[in-house]
């Protein structure tokens, strides 16, 4: 089926976790069938060239220990596995939250954006570009490149400007250059899009940070490689804490970086993996194999094939694909993503905050909010819950939403 | 499914080498001295028809039509805000390729769009409704050379040309692997970006079709970036030929098909100077 001409790039001497079920994908990017590289051909050399790099860079003991040290004494590493025993009792379970909340600049973004912007720089890029949904990402990229010396600019659906100004204006101080995109349904999806044009013009200096578990080859893995270290700590810590392993494991699904970091964990055990997904943006749910942003995934479309805009109460989830890896786990049935709605949403980000004391980002709310509808199917379960990122970010929205019910 | 319509192809047993309409033409009018003239206009736009029928009568070898996709990221401001507007009036590939017949030009025609679109048609049956429409090619700037195997099986049998895109990027050894791949025209990627006018023909222009002159027999168009006819002839003394697309739109958006065929007619007289 694939032909002959098919690489330019060297072929692996180590294949990575190749004993795990989410070891590397093929040699044309693909879990199962979905990924790939579907890029215009003046990115196909970048594209190689940053998987090369990535491989020989993540095979360097050298480049993963100046990489733990960073995610140590600057991003805040480990993160904490927090037992949550009101909320455990409110549903009948036993839940522990994983609090990337706590990282440095607020959310797991920061874990994969320190790990590309020391590659960028190890491959002598001088600037990264980078999208972003809620401003976390953007936010991340901008602090990377502040703490190395990197140009940045970041690019913002204009519908998202409005509703995460907050994180426009962090982006800024941090000295990145914030633009609003006006084109296609003005959030993520065209970000991405505004993004990739840029990367097509600067590519010789140019690093594109990709913000998830998505687009072209390397970037599913690579960020995936480098988000796992939440699992991995996960997993230990969960263990420590109760000697066991959980029964559910559950995070929201944007493109889906966070849920893989944690889920890369977690799969070779008997955890139910469970990613969440909003309502208005349920790719997996219901969309069907599509070609968009580099890779072959689920991803809303209309019968034309144009692709939908997807509509969350979140920024950071408003996306109408998922990386292809969880297209991949949800196609073999290791993992599942049912979707909520926007009030219970809504709901969830009021309950964590009254019964632990910890606002969540309204992403994170998600994974709660599935929780606490489908608690009561698991009672006595242990459940890890993937806390992706603090709520600071999306009170003002919130005080929009909830009126003075938030000083209730 | 197996391109009863695709008559031209009858009697040919190997597909894959046959050289299709826009080849055979194009080689025929490059080897007679004449450089190529390939116009882009979006389906769907108000006045696409007449722009593309004026493009025929001024001079244009061949026109690409582009069938707008949600996400075009191949595409600068101008070729985007075409393809919104033409979505927002109800463009689907369907319905641009159903008004293609009446178009009734001489030229062949090529469709250009995003990989999505094949994708979700099938590529066997997106190949079979070109081939039914009467378009002869078929280019998708996001298909890069590793992923288009499942569309170029499908184009080769119902005899639509693929037309292959070369960046300034890619390294001496990548460039005769897209040109083998190239049928009808070789497109190669003036600038390092998308879509959209520049003050000045990039200096990677035609370095470029200088590098794919060397190596294959293709015919070489130079696209993206080349945004005037003084531009057209700059780099016609290196390739066989040029494609513009967002000079054509902003022509079209901003006065109309009438002013797409003028300035078809300007650029043809300057790239037939010697
Ligand atoms: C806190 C938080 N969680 C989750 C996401 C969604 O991204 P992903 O699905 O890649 O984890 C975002 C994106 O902005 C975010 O800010």
């Amino acid at each position: 089926m694939t032909d002959s001409t098919i690489t330019d790039t060297t072929t692996t001497p180590t294949r990575f976790d190749a004993d795990s079920l989410m070891s590397e994908p093929d040699s044309t990017g693909r879990f199962g069938e979905f990924g790939g590289r579907f890029v215009p051909e003046t990115l196909v050399p970048a594209c190689q060239e940053l998987e090369a790099g990535f491989r020989e860079a993540w095979a360097d003991p050298a480049f993963r220990d100046d990489l733990d040290t960073i995610l140590r004494d600057y991003a805040g590493r480990p993160s904490m596995l927090t037992e949550c025993f009101r909320l455990s009792e409110h549903l009948g379970l036993r839940v522990f939250m994983k609090r990337e909340d706590l990282n440095h600049t607020g959310s797991h973004k920061i874990n994969n954006v320190l790990g590309q912007a020391l590659l960028a720089k190890r491959m002598g890029k001088t600037r990264l570009v980078a999208e972003t949904g809620a401003g976390q990402h953007g936010v991340a990229t901008a602090t990377a490149a502040a703490l190395m010396g990197l140009e940045c600019k970041v690019y913002m659906g204009a519908v998202d400007v409005d509703r995460q100004a907050l994180n426009v204006f962090r982006m800024r101080l941090l000295g990145a250059e914030v633009e609003a995109v006006h084109s296609g349904s003005r959030t993520l999806k065209d970000a991405v899009n505004e993004a990739m044009r840029d990367w097509v013009a600067t590519v010789g200096d140019s690093h594109y940070c990709l913000g998830s578990v998505m687009g072209p080859h390397p970037y599913p893995w690579m960020v995936r490689q480098f988000h796992r270290v939440i699992g991995d700590e996960a997993r230990e810590q969960c263990r420590a804490a109760t000697g066991a392993d959980p029964d559910v494991v559950v995070a929201c699904v944007g493109g889906g970086s966070n849920a893989i970091g944690i889920f890369a964990g977690f799969v070779d055990t008997d955890a139910r993996l469970v990613g969440v997904e909003p309502a208005g943006g349920a790719a997996v749910r219901h969309g069907v194999p599509g070609v968009v942003h580099g890779m072959r995934s689920y991803l809303m479309q209309d019968e034309y094939g144009q692709v939908e805009e997807a509509v969350s109460i979140s920024a950071g989830l408003d996306y109408p694909g998922v990386g292809p890896e969880h297209s991949w786990l949800s196609s073999i049935g290791r993992a599942e993503y049912p979707n909520v709605t926007d009030d219970e949403v809504v709901e969830a980000f009021q309950l964590l905050s009254r019964t632990e004391g910890i606002i969540p980002a309204l992403e994170s709310a998600h994974a709660i909010a599935w929780l606490s509808r489908e608690g009561h199917t698991m009672q006595g379960q242990t459940v890890v819950v993937n806390l992706s990122g603090r709520g600071d970010k999306d009170v003002a929205q919130m005080m929009d939403v909830l009126g003075d019910r938030g000083d209730a | 499914m197996t391109g009863t319509s695709s008559d031209q192809s009858a009697g040919t047993s190997s597909v894959d080498q046959r050289i299709g309409r826009i080849e055979t033409e194009f080689r025929a009018k490059r080897d007679a001295g004449h450089k190529l003239l390939v116009p882009y206009i979006t389906g769907g736009y108000p006045g696409w028809q007449d722009a593309i029928r004026a493009c025929a009568a001024r001079g244009a070898d061949a026109v690409e039509i582009g069938i707008p996709f949600s996400d075009p990221v191949m595409d600068g401001p101008v070729i985007q805000q075409a393809s919104q507007a033409a979505l927002d009036r109800g463009a689907t590939p369907a319905a641009v390729l159903d008004e293609v017949p009446s178009l009734d030009v001489e030229i062949p025609l090529l469709v250009m769009t995003y990989y999505n679109l094949v994708h979700h048609d099938g590529h066997r049956r997106f190949a079979h409704r070109l081939v039914e429409a009467g378009v002869s090619g078929c280019i998708l700037p996001d298909l890069p050379l590793e992923e288009s195997e499942p569309w170029t099986r499908a184009a080769d049998h119902e005899g639509v040309e693929t037309v292959m895109l070369a960046a300034p990027t890619a390294p001496d050894d990548r460039l005769p692997r897209v040109a083998a791949r190239a049928r009808g025209f070789l497109y190669s990627v003036g600038v390092l970006g998308v879509t959209g006018e520049r003050d000045q023909l990039a200096a990677t222009a035609t370095a470029l079709a200088g590098r794919l002159k060397a190596i294959t027999d293709v015919p070489v168009l130079v696209g993206v970036g080349v945004s005037n006819a003084a531009q057209a002839y700059e780099a016609t003394r290196v390739a066989d030929g040029v494609i513009q697309g967002a000079s054509m739109m902003r022509r079209l958006i901003d006065h109309g098909p009438d002013a797409v065929g003028d300035y078809v007619a300007e650029v043809r007289a300057a790239i037939d100077r010697d």
